[in-house]
């Protein structure tokens, strides 16, 4: 594998995971428990979404297929997207643990992507980066108060926590390609990326009352950067290309 | 290259006065020049390019943003090729919104964005001064407003419910 595909390997699992995050996020316009909720949750999935088109935009220059067809055409087994995306939104109290699990990695992801020796994703991750403090923002202030609040919160977040933390740390699935990526100062790898997510997640979550289950029990998981999905990826394509399926030159 | 009309040598000053009249179409009292999104302004014999850099990734007013400056830039003046791109390589931020741009901004009823803010927090969207009465007595209800760039909030001492732009 040269530099290029080792690019375009990162490129892809980021986008996917934006999109497909997007996707979830976006479920809840309409549904959120308070108007307020309602509406952070579909302001990030614009953003997200958005990301992702700028991102397979990247691919697009370096002989990828466009943006729409990209995102509206492959089925799940293309997808490079974590399982962590793809799981149905579920409780509020999982959402939003998912959302401050995912948020924060990708928060230290382009923080430390403004670095990057490939200039043009450098600079969508200065970019990203501004947005996305707003996300790590929210779902703190969230996480922290539902942790503190009353016996029922307390026990939906920490339920929540146990259930998505094997998932989340499949996030940091090692690529095909990470040393050519780390020795060419493109991405500072996902090993790395997990040691920051750990040591900035872990007194958050503490000072949320809550607590991050112990190390014998953690089993990434992983397969999604391989297109290994589980049941839930298809269906969620089917929604999001429905309108493009019936026509591809329809504009909205 | 020559104002096909005036006879006058078109300057880049020229062109950036003219985006002034186009306006933000969801702040509509702030031109895109205030706005600080005008990165870039490229004059050669034939051609007028205008390179913009996106507020927000997620901006959906960024495509209508491109036509609405080859739109004015045709229908004003005759200025030869009009092109626009949009480009990450000049980061925005909201330090780039000129003073101007704060005043039209709370025209449009909404709190300027606080300055220097890279180093975002609760702490600094708090108190964001209201755009009503002034006051900073007023406290943050949401990061997320109508549009990717507000906030919601509530003005303590005028009892009023305001929206600011987001600093980023």
């Amino acid at each position: 594998m040269n530099s290029i595909e080792a690019l375009k390997e990162l490129l892809y699992k980021m986008a996917d995971d934006q999109l497909i995050i997007g996707h979830r996020n976006s479920e809840w316009t309409g549904l959120g428990p308070i108007l307020e909720e309602d509406i952070a949750f579909s302001s990030m999935a614009q953003d997200k979404v958005g990301q992702s088109e700028h991102l397979y935009n990247l691919l697009h220059q370096l002989g990828e297929a466009d943006a729409d067809t990209v995102a509206f055409t492959r089925n799940a087994g293309q997808f490079h997207s974590s399982k962590f995306v793809e799981l149905p939104i579920g409780d509020y109290s999982f959402s939003l643990m998912r959302h401050f699990l995912f948020d924060f990695a990708e928060y230290l992801r382009f923080e430390s992507l403004r670095e990057s020796a490939y200039e043009p994703l450098a600079q969508v991750a200065k970019k990203f980066f501004g947005e996305i403090k707003y996300h790590t923002m929210h779902a703190n202030t969230w996480v922290n108060q539902l942790g503190k609040g009353n016996e029922e919160s307390h026990r939906k977040m920490q339920d929540s926590l146990n259930y998505a933390w094997n998932y989340a740390l499949g996030i940091f699935e090692p690529g095909p390609a990470e040393k050519i990526l780390i020795d060419e100062n493109i991405f500072i790898g996902e090993e790395n990326l997990q040691k920051r997510w750990l040591d900035v997640i872990t007194p958050l979550i503490k000072n949320s009352g809550l607590s991050i289950p112990s190390t014998d029990k953690w089993k990434p998981v992983y397969g999604g950067r391989n297109g290994n999905h589980t049941e839930h990826l298809q269906p969620l394509l089917e929604e999001m290309t429905e309108v493009y399926s019936i026509d591809p030159s329809a504009d909205w | 290259m020559i104002h096909q009309q005036t006879g006058k040598m078109i300057s880049e000053a020229y062109i950036r006065e003219e985006l002034k009249q186009v306006k933000d179409p969801e702040i509509p009292t702030i031109s895109i020049v205030d706005l600080g999104i005008v990165t870039g302004i490229d004059i050669n014999d034939k051609n007028v390019h205008v390179t913009l850099t996106p507020t927000f990734a997620g901006c959906p007013a960024l495509r209508l943003m491109e036509d609405m400056v080859v739109n004015h830039l045709n229908a004003n003046n005759r200025l030869g090729e009009i092109t626009v791109e949009t480009s990450f390589e000049t980061t925005w931020t909201t330090d780039l919104i000129t003073p101007e741009g704060h005043i039209a901004i709370k025209k449009h009823g909404l709190a300027p964005p606080k300055r220097n803010c890279s180093a975002i927090s609760m702490e600094i969207l708090e108190s964001t001064k209201c755009p009503y009465c002034d006051s900073d007595n007023t406290s943050m209800k949401s990061p997320f407003g109508p549009t990717l760039c507000r906030s919601l909030h509530y003005c303590n001492n005028c009892k009023q419910a305001f929206e600011g732009f987001k600093p980023v």
